[in-house]
């Protein structure tokens, strides 16, 4: 099975929820941890996986054979990028804008163009006790982030219970996390941040067809709106966390609820239980 | 003109209430709003709509099966794994992991798809009583935020030219990519807004990073510094040791959450340690912009 933990707004708990219900259920289930915030992955900090291997994620950028070209402009006029500039006796590649679909080297009649792979980040193999882990991290300067997120993707073993911590907001590295998920589960806060980006990430999971549930965390600050707004859509809140200055102190240190507060660890068996029941 | 945006690397660290409180301080300025797809800040700046335009960020693939002769040339052509066979054995084209790139079209010998161009969704020029803003709200799942951060602060700046003001104030995303390059590229200062927990520190010094390898000068803060005063400490040498100046610590403060269900900039709501950290935050961002202390 796969579950996704999503937000919409960045900082409401996808990471804690993810970490800690991975611990819960290591010694039941054998679980894959797969960090898709590759921009700024966090899960590792309170897992502490031991990485045993990297791998560099190349994106394959267009290069030219200068003298096979002739400066037909094909390979400009295909690119929906504008990552290729063809001058009178020169192509121009930018790099940073192109995607790496192929169509220029596919195109080109005098197949001039070659592609090379420019490394745009990498992915990370390790594990702890019980938990097989990988994570993916953008190179600093680089802007694309699904690439390396699919690369992680890439490495799903689906005999396991495979956990994804998606990245906040809803485009496409959002999208790029969550698609093909079984359940998701949206982390949010009771504020009108937290609601506003919840209605986003609701209507992103809509689209994608894929089924989820709600978790408050912070529960009791704010206000009514966000268990108002659940339940007049029918969503199910399948976990409240109450605002505690002991798991936001745990937290800022590295380390989960479940290993300062091991009551929680039933609390997460049982959201385990409910998010199954999700499962189409 | 000055402009300057507000980054954290990690979400959910205060940007957005920082933003609104240099709102309320800062004078002959315009606001933008650059996390397009997860925009917050008009709920705190309530803005009039006065005009609202259309994105159209790029063009999808749309396949006419009728003509299609299933030879698979696009299916294997596409590099996003956006198109596939349906149950019907029909060749079908998933919009959402369609990233327009057009080779589909290309491929296909009988001419089956075409590029049509998506509105992706939409951008406002707004009249707040802390002045205009520019805002924007991205279609679900789309791409080209970056695109649509560009358009966003194309207008503000425009604004900001054509009424002979002083600053650009640009709340950003989180994260270190595409949106985010969007809304640092070209300003005169970035700041970080970290928090005292690991992940913080950590995502802290990639965006710190990032912003150095663009060029962008970069100044810090610290929101709800006294939570783990180890790891402040910690920010603070680090900043130190790398030359950023570290402009404000603000505490936790449950008053923060209150403003927001108000609907109101904390600098507006209180005037507590919080407020004022806020406060001194922009006259030491003002010096740094300008090199003159701030007129009261």
């Amino acid at each position: 099975m796969i579950l996704s933990i999503a937000s919409g707004k960045g900082g409401t708990g996808k990471t804690t929820i993810a970490v800690n219900l991975a611990q819960s259920l290591d010694g039941h289930t054998s679980v894959q941890f797969l960090d898709c915030d590759v921009e700024e992955p966090n899960a590792h900090l309170f897992l502490k996986p031991h990485v045993f291997q990297s791998k560099p994620v190349f994106l394959p950028i267009p290069e030219i054979v200068e003298e096979k070209c002739n400066y037909c402009g094909k390979c400009a006029d295909v690119c929906a990028y504008n990552a290729i500039a063809v001058l009178k006796d020169t192509v121009l590649v930018f790099p940073e804008l192109c995607h790496g679909c192929g169509g220029c080297s596919l195109l080109c009649p005098e197949q001039a163009i070659k592609e090379k792979g420019q490394r745009i980040g990498v992915i990370e193999f390790g594990v702890t006790d019980k938990i097989q882990f990988i994570h993916g991290k953008l190179d600093i300067g680089q802007a694309m982030s699904p690439p390396i997120i699919r690369a992680v993707k890439n490495h799903m073993n689906l005999s396991q219970m495979i956990i994804i911590d998606a990245p906040p907001g809803t485009s496409c590295p959002v999208i790029e996390s969550v698609k093909g998920s079984d359940v998701s589960l949206l982390v949010t806060e009771p504020t009108p941040f937290g609601l506003n980006d919840l209605r986003l990430a609701v209507d992103t999971l809509r689209e994608l067809k894929i089924p989820f549930g709600v978790i408050i965390n912070r529960s009791d600050i704010g206000d009514q709106q966000v268990q108002d707004f659940c339940q007049k859509e029918n969503i199910p809140v399948l976990m409240t966390i109450p605002m505690d200055r002991n798991i936001a102190v745990a937290y800022s240190k590295g380390l989960t609820i479940v290993e300062t507060q091991p009551v929680y660890k039933k609390k997460f068996l049982e959201l385990f239980k409910e998010v199954k029941k999700l499962k189409k | 003109m000055k402009q300057l945006v507000i980054i954290s690397g990690k979400g959910g660290t205060g940007k957005t209430i920082i933003s609104a409180a240099i709102a309320t301080l800062a004078q002959n300025k315009v606001m933008a709003d650059c996390d397009v797809d997860a925009a917050n800040l008009y709920l705190l700046l309530q803005p009039e709509i006065q005009e609202t335009r259309p994105f159209t960020g790029g063009e999808k693939a749309i396949i006419d099966v009728a003509k299609c002769t299933r030879c698979r040339e696009c299916v294997n052509a596409c590099r996003f794994d956006a198109i596939a066979e349906n149950e019907d054995e029909e060749i079908f084209i998933d919009p959402i992991s369609c990233e327009g790139c057009g080779v589909c079209s290309y491929v296909c010998p009988a001419d089956a798809i075409k590029m049509e161009k998506a509105v992706s969704g939409e951008w406002y020029i707004s009249k707040t009583k802390y002045g205009p803003f520019v805002h924007a709200r991205l279609g679900i799942g789309e791409e080209n935020s970056g695109k649509l951060v560009a358009e966003v602060r194309k207008k503000a700046k425009e604004i900001t030219e054509q009424s002979n003001l002083d600053f650009v104030i640009i709340d950003g995303p989180p994260g270190i990519g595409c949106p985010v390059i969007s809304s640092l590229s070209g300003t005169d200062l970035a700041l970080v807004v970290s928090e005292p927990t690991l992940t913080g520190i950590h995502d802290m010094e990639r965006v710190v990073q990032m912003a150095s390898h663009f060029k962008t000068q970069t100044a810090c803060c610290i929101n709800k510094f006294d939570i783990n005063l180890e790891n402040s400490a910690k920010i603070e040498r680090w900043c130190e040791e790398n030359s950023i100046p570290l402009l404000g610590k603000i505490p936790f403060d449950e008053e923060i959450t209150e403003s927001m269900v108000q609907g109101i900039p904390l600098t507006e709501y209180t005037n507590n340690s919080a407020s004022k950290e806020m406060e001194n935050m922009w006259r030491k961002l003002y010096k740094l912009f300008t090199g003159e202390e701030m007129r009261k």
